[in-house]
């Protein structure tokens, strides 16, 4: 007891968020895709499009950050013996929210870390899903106050835990195996961008490593852009919040040190104009992560210390992202989808379902 | 005499709105919370001293934690 959790402190949350914050812009210099250094909706899209779930070809890229957010949460909950295999609070449900997170994150065009970035980067349209990002949390607040809870987790095998983690390294292992061969949009059974998002990144190294060192230190901090919000909310406690004022603080001064920083709403990169499901997109994620107890990097971390629910959220997630690219959900520059808008209100209306029918009296 | 708040498997917010629920029930004396992750430990000491509660003791219970909370 006595060697307390310093990165559970008041600053070492604040360091962990300028951490992400110094490093995300830094990836963009490298070759991430604008105002994307790190975008864990973004990323679990191009994974699902690395595997063919859904064939846009501008989004198809096994991204290593992701792989090395579980790996690293994995790391550390070893180290510090947190890792704890658990299980059963209601997957089913966490698979349609995170299936629905992913829908409204995509037509918003980013999750809230990107929203965090985008804003940071001076992009306009992110305060809109910001503030949607805010709302949704909000009414998720209303159903947490009224005793919606997803049930308690059981205790299991510890394999359980590593399923996710393991499916991480698989991927990997699919990358080494199958590299991105220059002009060539598949290598054996992986699709790679040859223009776009997807074909934008940094070296696969650089990315693994940070997103090794990010995975491990936010397990750590527990840092959660959705658990920002909410706790000011629920609690007026802003513990967590001061990791994501410090993410954006410091995004900023990065982003103006390496001339990143273009204020302004139109042209900006991987974003649209249409406020309102820049707004809507995002009330619809916000609430779909309030309801999941965690915004898509902490379920992520979540599945690396052994939480087999993130897992199947993250999972949502990805095949979430095939949905919205197969059926014309997801926004692109040129502004929403054919049937995003119709996608948003469905999901809104799922989300509502969960809500009020899982409370405990 | 001391209260227990069973939140064990349940993750964050609900253990902390569990206590904070029997922290405003009883306003003063002394709440057992039983908790599984290192996560809603902190957590819940986080809320309960912002409540002006005290964390007196943190024991080790089987994979979890059992805190015991007190204001006089």
């Amino acid at each position: 007891m006595v060697l307390k959790n310093f990165l559970s402190t008041r600053w070492g949350i604040i360091g962990v968020g300028a951490f992400i914050g110094v490093l995300a812009p830094l990836l963009q210099k490298l070759g991430n895709p604008g105002n994307m250094g790190i975008c864990v909706a973004c990323f679990e899209r191009d994974i699902a499009g690395a595997i063919g779930i859904h064939r846009a070809a501008v989004v198809q890229y096994m991204r290593p950050e992701i792989i090395g957010f579980v790996l690293g949460s994995l790391i550390a909950a070893y180290i510090f013996k947190e890792f704890r295999s658990r299980t059963g609070s209601a997957p089913i449900v966490r698979f349609v929210l995170g299936a629905f997170a992913m829908i409204g994150a995509l037509v918003f065009l980013g999750c809230p870390w990107r929203a965090l970035l985008r804003f940071a980067a001076g992009d306009g349209n992110a305060i809109l899903g910001l503030l949607g990002l805010i709302g949704g949390i909000w009414i998720g607040t209303f159903f947490l106050k009224g005793g919606y809870n997803l049930g308690r987790t059981e205790k299991t095998y510890t394999s359980v835990g590593w399923l996710l983690p393991l499916i991480m390294l698989g991927f990997f292992i699919l990358m080494l195996i199958f590299p991105q061969i220059k002009g060539e949009a598949q290598n054996g059974i992986l699709f790679y961008s040859l223009k776009g998002p997807g074909a934008m990144h940094a070296p696969v190294i650089i990315s693994l490593i940070v997103g090794l060192a990010i995975g491990f230190l936010a397990q750590r901090s527990r840092f959660c852009t959705m658990g920002a919000f909410r706790d000011l909310i629920l609690f007026r406690q802003a513990h967590l919040f001061t990791g994501l004022f410090a993410l954006v603080v410091f995004a900023f001064i990065t982003n103006l040190i390496v001339g990143q920083f273009h204020p302004g709403f139109v042209k900006q990169p991987v974003a649209h104009t249409m406020q309102v499901w820049n707004f809507g997109g995002m009330v619809l994620a916000g609430l779909a992560f309030a309801l999941a107890g965690g915004c898509p990097g902490r379920q992520l971390f979540l599945a690396g210390e052994g939480d087999s629910d993130a897992a199947v959220f993250v999972l949502g997630m990805i095949v979430g992202a095939g949905f919205a690219h197969n059926f014309g959900l997801a926004s692109s520059p040129k502004g929403v989808g054919p049937h995003g808008i119709a996608a948003v209100i469905i999901g809104l209306l799922v989300c509502l379902f969960i809500g009020f029918t899982m409370r405990k009296k | 005499m001391s209260t227990i708040v069973d939140a064990g498997g349940l993750s964050c917010p609900q253990p902390v709105l569990m206590t904070l629920d029997k922290i405003k029930e009883i306003q003063k004396g002394e709440i057992i919370v039983k908790v599984d992750m290192d996560t809603s430990k902190e957590n819940v000491s986080r809320a309960a001293e912002s409540q002006g509660w005290d964390v007196a003791d943190i024991q080790k219970d089987g994979e979890g934690y059992q805190l015991t909370i007190k204001k006089e």
